[in-house]
């Protein structure tokens, strides 16, 4: 009897220490009944990473293999004198953004990775420019993340301002878990704030701290691929992705840890742990997570009048899934998910775009626009 | 005497150069399985059994046996529309990684011969340079 119990007791140790993972509590739905069709804006497109939406209604988009597309009366324009790119593994020319005052001094933000500064490989760099006669000038380079490495994962790179014009953008932690994310001496694994300009503000967090990367914001994340201004408050969110499991969504706080890998809800692609933990004093826990990983891509938060009943939701592509996932707020919770345009393809980005529609990037596809049924 | 002599030197010979390229196989193995784990783990998964209905299986799959040419020029430059892997259609993306020759030799050595699938002839960075898009 006594070595049964023995034998149970150590059964139980042993299933309590194989990696369990627990389903996200709110689970993903396909909609009751969907309002909104897509139709296809910019056809036959790769990988369009990012896109940005100019005065007259134009649009810029980025390929990921390394071109910028202008989009302007139904017409493809491949604009020229863009920086070298390096193209590997997850990383290539990536997000785009326009200054908020761009009707008045024109510039334009992207990231992408280049081979710059120090060592072989390439790390994520943010670049503004203006657009002339189809062709980028006036190029400086705000930022590069280094030493480069050859590793092909976690460039981050999606790009916001907030409502005081603070330029934020993250970078992953590039394939170095254990190396970067909680290292402030270090680059990867960040939010980072500057100016508009590039300037580092004096109010950063870790401005004082000795042999800190001044620009850091907010760390100890994975890999950042969207960020949004919550228009409600200001305050600026981001979803990155987890391991096998425990994708989240952050709300950035000046000089908080955001935890990863000390704390994490994933764990490793082969079913194996790499902690214990999923929250620690001191480390800020995520408004919401996701198991299983839907692999998030873009984000966006809807206000427009065009879409009346997902107003103040959040939309987010999934890679892994292919579809757009409507998430629902109430008091700074998530209480539901709904799996919206199911198969649609991989979701690179999505825009609530100056016109009130929302548009969304998908591998091998295009561009397409959400718009009502009939 | 002199037959026997020469039929020794070519049995060394022989010995020798097998021994180098199964060493050379190895080698190329495991710098296969770091660049597995660097690019094509997040959706093949460590075991290469994929993603059901999205990232198709390496594991056992008759295509990557079947197509090997195929197969490397998906690694080399992207593969993109409908394929059939063991009897099931995906039609998914997968970007051109960027890697080298030689790293595309590499991981294609790795994945015919991981996880139950096995290739007798080793893949070199010369026949990964010939195929072209």
């Amino acid at each position: 009897m006594k070595q049964t119990n023995f034998i149970l007791a150590l059964l139980l140790i042993t299933c309590l220490s194989c990696a369990q993972q627990v389903e996200s509590e709110i689970k993903v739905e396909s909609p009751a009944s969907l309002n909104y069709t897509t139709e296809i804006i910019v056809p036959d497109m790769n990988i369009p990473w990012g896109m940005a939406f100019l005065p007259d209604g134009s649009m810029l988009i980025t390929e990921k293999s390394g071109e910028l597309i202008h989009f302007k009366n139904g017409e493809k324009i491949k604009i020229g004198g863009l920086p070298e790119i390096y193209v590997r593994g997850q990383g290539g020319f990536m997000d785009i953004k326009l200054h908020p005052d761009y009707t008045n001094n024109g510039w334009i933000y992207f990231s992408y990775a280049s081979s710059e500064g120090e060592g072989d490989g390439g790390n994520t760099a943010i670049m503004r420019a203006k657009l002339n006669a189809n062709t980028l000038i006036e190029k400086q380079v705000l930022y590069k993340a280094n030493p480069n490495t050859t590793k092909g994962q976690h460039f981050g790179s999606r790009i916001e301002f907030d409502n005081e014009g603070f330029l934020y953008f993250s970078i992953g932690e590039r394939g170095e878990r254990d190396i970067n994310p909680q290292d402030i001496t270090r680059d990867c694994g960040k939010i980072y704030r500057l100016y508009d300009d590039g300037r580092i503000p004096g109010d950063n967090p870790f401005i004082n701290s000795p042999n800190a990367k001044k620009a850091i914001y907010s760390y100890g994340h994975r890999n950042p691929q969207g960020m949004l201004k919550n228009p409600e408050t200001g305050e600026i969110w981001v979803h990155e992705h987890g391991p096998q499991g425990g994708d989240e969504i952050n709300i950035i706080q000046k000089g908080k840890n955001f935890g990863w890998p000390l704390i994490s809800y994933g764990i490793n692609y082969d079913g194996t742990s790499f902690t214990d933990l999923t929250s620690k004093e001191g480390m800020e826990q995520p408004l919401f997570y996701w198991i299983p990983s839907i692999a998030p891509s873009g984000f966006a938060f809807v206000t427009s009048d065009k879409y009346p009943d997902w107003n103040g939701n959040l939309l987010v592509g999934s890679l892994k899934f292919q579809y757009l996932e409507r998430l629902v707020l109430e008091n700074g919770k998530v209480i539901k998910r709904e799996k919206l345009f199911d198969k649609i393809g991989r979701v690179r980005d999505v825009v609530q775009a100056p016109d009130g529609y929302i548009y969304v990037a998908v591998e091998g596809k295009g561009i397409l626009k959400i718009v009502p049924k009939n | 005497m002199k037959s026997t002599v020469l039929s020794l030197l070519i049995s060394l010979l022989m010995i020798a150069t097998g021994f180098s390229q199964s060493e050379s196989l190895k080698n190329s193995f495991e710098r296969g399985k770091t660049i597995y784990t660097d690019f094509c783990v997040t959706c093949h998964l460590p075991n290469g059994e994929g993603v059901k209905d999205v990232n198709p299986p390496l594991a056992k799959s008759d295509y990557l046996i079947k197509n090997r040419e195929a197969s490397i020029r998906g690694i080399k430059f992207g593969q993109q529309g409908e394929l059939t892997v063991n009897g099931k259609k995906y039609n998914s993306i997968m970007a051109p990684m960027g890697l080298s020759d030689n790293e595309v030799a590499d991981v294609m050595n790795y994945i015919t011969n991981s996880w139950g699938n096995k290739n007798d002839k080793m893949i070199t960075k010369e026949e990964v340079t010939k195929i072209k898009k």
